[in-house]
């Protein structure tokens, strides 16, 4: 198959800043959306628009029908074991939190909560808030100097029986990825409750929850060519039928009376008030659009490109690359010697090229990597060889006028 | 609470921009091309003098930006005098054009100053808009309410 074509099927890629093409490089922020992805929510919206699991009416039941499909869909694509475990939430952060509140009544003081150094803010600060709660204690899992998670570190830190254990699947400023399966395996052996954050990487590699065997997994539809606002939690169904919901009323109940109300089953229970209906279908048709592609093909494609963007950036000279191995999964993070990733960024959107600037919502990263920022080029796919051209040729304009 | 450190009196009125408004307006229009403006932005950012450590306050700090900008301000004889630096060149070279509109100037002139057709006319307006994150209007809003 001619992967060329796939760029096609992005309207939004076909636009120059500045008489210069756009050179989208902020995939990782948010991707841009197939054509199919836009047309699903605008047949919803012309169409079909209901409220769901609500009324009797034809529209109800056909917004229903394609709101519950997704689920499906979404049980399939990571492979959970069923329907249950696929709850709808706005994103990966209100996943996060709808475990870490969940699980309040379940900590007690003193419980140990083991976060991933690597992390973005969205896996810390919903464990620091539960932390304040239950006075359990956070500890980092540190990188080693090449900016893996450190393995001998984590076992060690297994030795005080953490209570909760959170991964990044794959880290959202460094790309590097986290041999989940390996730390959830050995997570699970002292008893902790497992958590693995794939925001960044459900677009760019096939997710198997059952492989993975973590508890909880959360991603966001807008990163995976999906629409923004729609996200999804996974939990294993008996921990996720234990978390007391996070959101109450609508149609997370079951029976409401001044006397009491009783809380519907899930996935219900988790998905308080009207959804975000046309979202959900948005994400269908993203799920669909990632199936409809020869994975393989596209691995080994978005793959060749990233060691190639890495490698032409260490060609260009005085550019600091940070934990870049052949492995990692989307994303380069950079410095151009001694100068401000700010400038960088300002004298690169100069000439059409979206990268992203700053700490990426990782400041205890860029802390242990005693940095106040840098800039990030993601990639997906829709990202070809031109596209890393344009950048280096523009890095090599910001270089002459910076150095 | 202690008191916060503030530039001296002579820092502020030794602030020497050898330049006016019309003279950078000429400059901008000059530039034939964005390399050739940008580098205009930081070479005026470079006649601001860097500041000491201690003048790199909290209190001084303004909010708004992704690198971090510092900008005192001291009312002499009814005039408005400001001494900023920042850590990023673009934004630093940003604030002098700033203060080559607002430095020395009255709390009347400062009002009148509008930073949007300003920008627009160096060529910048883009930089003005409030989605960025160099902190330009955060700083020109600073200014302003400073000079109130």
């Amino acid at each position: 198959m001619d992967l060329t074509m796939l760029r096609s099927q992005f309207p939004a890629l076909a636009q120059s800043n500045n008489g210069y093409p756009l050179c989208y490089l902020d995939t990782a922020a948010t991707s841009q959306k197939p054509q199919q992805v836009i047309d699903a929510m605008n047949h919803y919206y012309h169409f079909d628009n209901a409220n769901v699991h609500r009324a009797a009416h034809l529209l109800s039941a056909r917004a229903t029908t394609q709101y519950e499909a997704v689920r499906d869909k979404l049980c399939q694509f990571i492979q959970a074991r069923r329907r249950e475990e696929i709850i709808f939430t706005h994103g990966t952060t209100e996943a996060i939190n709808i475990v870490a509140n969940g699980l309040t009544s379940q900590l007690k003081l003193g419980d140990l909560i083991l976060i991933d150094a690597a992390a973005h803010h969205a896996n810390i600060v919903p464990w620091q808030e539960l932390a304040k709660r239950t006075g359990a204690i956070i500890k980092p899992i540190p990188l080693t100097t090449d900016c893996r998670l450190d393995s001998a570190a984590f076992d060690t830190l297994l030795l005080e029986k953490p209570a909760i254990v959170a991964l990044g699947h794959v880290s959202n400023v460094l790309g590097t990825v986290n041999p989940v399966s390996n730390l959830v395996a050995k997570a699970k052996q002292v008893g902790a409750i497992t958590l693995v954050d794939g925001a960044q990487a459900i677009a760019h590699m096939s997710v198997d929850v059952q492989d993975i065997d973590c508890d909880f997994y959360v991603f966001s539809g807008h990163k995976m060519y999906g629409p923004t606002g729609i996200g999804v939690l996974y939990g294993r169904f008996a921990l996720l039928d234990s978390l007391s919901p996070l959101m109450t009323g609508g149609e997370m109940i079951k029976t409401v009376s001044f006397s009491g109300t009783e809380f519907n089953q899930l996935p219900n229970r988790l998905e308080a008030g009207t959804p975000p209906i046309a979202e959900v279908i948005g994400l269908g048709a993203a799920i669909d659009f990632i199936d409809a592609q020869p994975k393989a093909q596209v691995s080994a494609a978005e793959q060749t490109l990233l060691i190639y963007l890495q490698d032409s950036l260490k060609a260009l000279g005085d550019v600091v690359l940070y934990g870049a191995h052949s492995d990692n999964l989307g994303a380069v993070a950079f410095n151009l010697a001694a100068e401000h990733h700010q400038d960088v960024g300002i004298l690169l959107d100069q000439q059409g090229i979206a990268v992203r600037c700053g700490h990426h919502c990782a400041m205890p990263l860029m802390q242990s990597l005693q940095l106040n920022g840098c800039c990030r080029a993601s990639i997906g796919i829709y990202t070809n060889k031109a596209d890393i051209d344009n950048f280096i040729t523009a890095m090599q304009s910001v270089k002459e006028l910076l150095l | 609470m202690s008191q916060q450190v503030q530039p001296t009196k002579q820092q502020f009125l030794t602030l020497a921009l050898e330049t006016d408004v019309s003279t950078t307006m000429q400059l901008f229009e000059n530039a034939g091309n964005w390399q050739e403006r940008y580098r205009q932005i930081m070479l005026l950012g470079k006649t601001l003098p860097k500041l000491q450590d201690e003048l790199r306050n909290e209190s001084a700090q303004v909010k708004g930006c992704e690198s971090n900008a510092w900008l005192h301000h001291c009312e002499i004889e009814g005039k408005h005098y400001f001494v900023a630096d920042s850590d990023a060149r673009i934004v630093k070279g940003l604030i002098a054009l700033l203060l080559i509109a607002c430095n020395g100037k009255t709390s009347a002139e400062i009002a009148l100053f509008d930073p949007n057709p300003y920008f627009k006319q160096l060529g910048l307006e883009g930089q003005l808009s409030p989605s960025r994150t160099n902190g330009l209007l955060a700083l020109a809003k600073a200014i302003k309410s400073e000079s109130e």
